[in-house]
């Protein structure tokens, strides 16, 4: 039997190009002690710390937790590291929420970095290794041939991905954590800026940042107890869900991944999801190119196939034009992008939102909503689902 | 009689029912990580009767920079072949960590099986770099010190506080090497006395070679099921009954290197020393760690110390720790044990250890 389970405490840094005044101690940390502030905790309470980040090359240090786990309360405790590709932000707050619904602890400090300016991102993407054909090109590289299979399989209209992001880095102009703050920002920028791999703009894809997330996740006895210490309320999980699928073969589909279908199905099954859109009041996808919104509108069942730019189009998406079912209302991996943290800071957001807490950002009586994060070449998925009322 | 033994951690029984490895060898140059793990994939699966569609949950433990890229564990993945798609989680630690994360799913009650596998090849790069890179990138790595002469200060110090002397090591690698030969799976076994041993030159004093684990290729996976299915797919599962891990700080100069508290903690939480022991699979890479960990778990001299050899005989990165809960689990198995712990530690100087306590009923 698994144990009810919610998200008490919340903390992030500020997203930049170069954090030089932290070492990645102090990076995390300041997460870390941030979201032990908001659930009225100190690391004495914390029973064990998960963290998570990406490829290790990103930063130049092996098992960087080793190193961290003075800074992060760690030391006399368990410390775990979860690392499953761009998708790890969001599985490593998963694999912190199991060890309070197995019953095992009662407060579980989750936390997720990167610190892109330490090293270069693109370099480590593109080590060459012995049978492989190295991703000289990055991740847009990789993923702007998917993108076009995507525009010819639905038909879209070429502006849907300029349109996205218009709309995150708007979003972002309300969240003071986001990196991009542009306040100009037009179609027609984004149109002028730069073609780096066709069909996106240099502003269609994510910046490289440094930054940091951390969760408190506690048990039913622990939240009740944060809301008493602080009149701040919990985010109570709904539903988690991990899909892998492989990284290749014959008949694949990159554009709509069967895994994300899979994952979605089984959170909505655990969460009793029916129909995404009514069901969500807003949702933080993993998008760190711009068509990703339409391609995972489709992925995670917020319409028909081949339907997901008609959303964008019509504004669904958008909070600024009033839409329905607003996605990445933060500003989005497109207005922040420390990639380790880039889908925990997905799953923080909803949890912001339905405590109430997202300032500015905030949509009005958010009562439950959808988190998702994926990494890898569209092969892994994390997600979850986190609602204002106990489950 | 139940047909469970009382839980220490948790409150629902899994136990390990399949165990495979690698021939661990100091160079595989024909294959890669992949093409290892294909067999020890399908050895671990076979030898119970399932296949990967009777396994819930996926987890792995590898880390990149062994391989020399990113994203090692994606292709890795490859070796199970999880389509249709499958709940997959990796760490980037040991199996034995990757172990820890099924089991707390497990214990929740939505799947009754698990695969868990690990791999780590020493041989594509120099094992002392990298392992260099996993310490203080600000004060500690720039110094490149390489995991052998950190080993050797700490073995200073066991001398230095009156607890152990360079004829203690030996006598640990004697022992370890000679029970080693009856491992099939070891890398370096052979029969020599502790005085024999002590003729060596140090590699870096005050540690002799035989004080150093070898160099070594290999990967391991193990199957967990739990409650009935264990019974189900074993004929004497492993149950653990005790399950804890715990890490110390970094900064080396801030530890006391011949005492290993985290080990003692875990070795507490987990419940060791509530009944007898009567094997101990100790992950101790380097021969004086054994020492300092036999200490921290309280054993005594009835208990058969890592009758594999432990990584003194062979020592895959990434897997000597899950290899260590998997021979622990034969003993189980086989009856020849009732009770066995098992060890696995990670970065400099055993600052990080986990314990697992299993038992047959």
């Amino acid at each position: 039997m698994s144990e009810r389970c919610a998200v008490i405490g919340i903390g992030q840094t500020v997203a930049k190009s170069k954090r030089e005044d932290v070492s990645i101690a102090g990076l995390v940390r300041e997460a870390a002690v941030m979201a032990l502030g908001d659930a009225g905790l100190t690391f004495a309470d914390i029973d064990a710390v998960v963290l998570g980040k990406a490829p290790d090359m990103f930063e130049g240090v092996m098992m960087p937790e080793l190193y961290l786990a003075g800074a992060l309360g760690a030391v006399g405790k368990p410390m775990i590291r979860v690392h499953t590709a761009g998708s790890v932000g969001g599985s490593t707050a998963i694999v912190a929420a199991h060890l309070v619904a197995s019953g095992i602890h009662q407060r579980v400090l989750t936390v997720a970095f990167e610190k892109q300016s330490d090293s270069d991102a693109m370099w480590a993407l593109s080590v060459p290794q012995p049978f492989s054909s190295p991703l000289l090109a990055g991740a847009g590289g990789y993923f702007a041939p998917i993108i076009r299979a995507y525009m010819h399989r639905s038909g879209a209209p070429r502006d849907t991905g300029m349109k996205v992001a218009v709309k995150d880095r708007l979003h972002a102009l309300k969240n003071p954590y986001a990196h991009l703050h542009i306040p100009d920002i037009s179609l027609k920028m984004v149109e002028e800026s730069i073609m780096l791999w066709d069909p996106l703009h240099y502003l269609e894809a994510c910046p490289s940042s440094d930054g940091a997330a951390a969760m408190v996740i506690g048990s039913e006895q622990a939240a009740a107890r944060a809301t008493s210490d602080t009149g701040r309320p919990p985010a109570w999980i709904h539903g988690m869900a991990m899909r892998s699928e492989p990284t290749m073969f014959a008949g694949r589909d990159q554009v709509n991944p069967q895994a994300g279908r899979d994952c979605a199905a089984d959170l909505y099954r655990q969460a009793g999801i029916s129909d995404p859109r009514t069901d969500f009041d807003m949702a933080e996808v993993y998008v760190p190119f711009s068509w990703y919104e339409p391609m995972w509108l489709e992925n995670l069942g917020f319409c028909a196939q081949g339907d997901g730019w008609k959303l964008t189009e019509e504004g669904a998406t958008s909070m600024i034009e009033g839409g329905d079912i607003p996605w990445n209302c933060s500003g989005g991996v497109l207005s922040s992008n420390p990639i380790g943290a880039s889908g925990m800071l997905r799953f923080l957001e909803t949890a912001l939102q339905v405590r109430g807490l997202a300032g500015e950002h905030q949509v009005a009586d958010a009562r439950r909503a959808l988190g998702q994060a994926y990494g890898g070449g569209s092969q892994f998925f994390a997600m979850w689902v986190v609602g204002a009322d106990r489950p | 009689m139940s047909r469970f033994p009382e839980l220490v951690s948790g409150h629902r029984p899994v136990g390990v029912v399949s165990f495979a490895q690698y021939d661990n060898v100091r160079r595989e140059d024909d294959h890669n990580e992949v093409e290892m793990l294909m067999p020890v994939v399908a050895e671990v699966f076979g030898a119970i009767g399932i296949t990967k569609d009777d396994v819930g949950f996926i987890c792995s433990g590898s880390t990149d920079y062994l391989v020399g890229g990113p994203f090692s564990f994606v292709t890795a993945l490859d070796a199970v072949g999880v389509w249709p798609p499958r709940a997959e989680s990796h760490v980037e630690a040991d199996g034995a960590w990757a172990l820890y994360e099924a089991w707390v799913l497990l214990q929740e009650g939505e799947i009754d099986a698990a695969l868990v596998y690990c791999f780590g090849r020493s041989s594509p790069g120099d094992l002392s770099e990298v392992l260099a890179l996993q310490l203080d990138p600000y004060y500690m790595a720039p110094l490149w010190p390489d995991p052998t002469s950190l080993a050797a200060l700490q073995a200073q110090a066991l001398i230095d506080s009156g607890r152990a002397t360079e004829a203690d090591f030996a006598a640990v690698a004697s022992r370890a090497r000679r029970s080693a030969l009856t491992n099939p799976k070891a890398q370096v076994a052979y029969d020599r006395s502790p005085e024999e041993l002590m003729g060596e030159e140090y590699e870096v004093a005050p540690l002799r070679r035989h004080a150093l684990p070898p160099l070594t290729d290999g990967c391991a996976a193990v199957v967990l099921a739990a409650g009935d299915r264990a019974h189900q797919l074993c004929q004497r599962p492993a149950f653990i009954t005790g399950f804890d891990h715990r890490i110390e700080t970094h900064a080396i100069g801030a530890r006391d290197l011949t005492r290993s508290p985290s080990t003692q903690l875990a070795g507490e939480k987990a419940g060791v020393g509530r009944k007898a022991v009567d094997v101990a699979e100790l992950h101790a890479p380097y021969a004086h760690q054994e020492m300092i960990l036999v200490d921290a778990l309280g054993l005594g001299d009835e208990v058969a110390l890592s009758p594999s050899g432990g990584a003194l005989a062979a020592n895959p990165m990434m897997s000597a720790g899950l290899i260590r809960i998997g021979e622990a689990a034969r003993a189980i198995w086989s009856g020849g044990a009732d009770r066995a712990v098992a060890h696995a530690t990670s970065g400099p100087c055993l600052q990080q250890n986990l314990v697992c306590v299993l038992e047959g009923v």
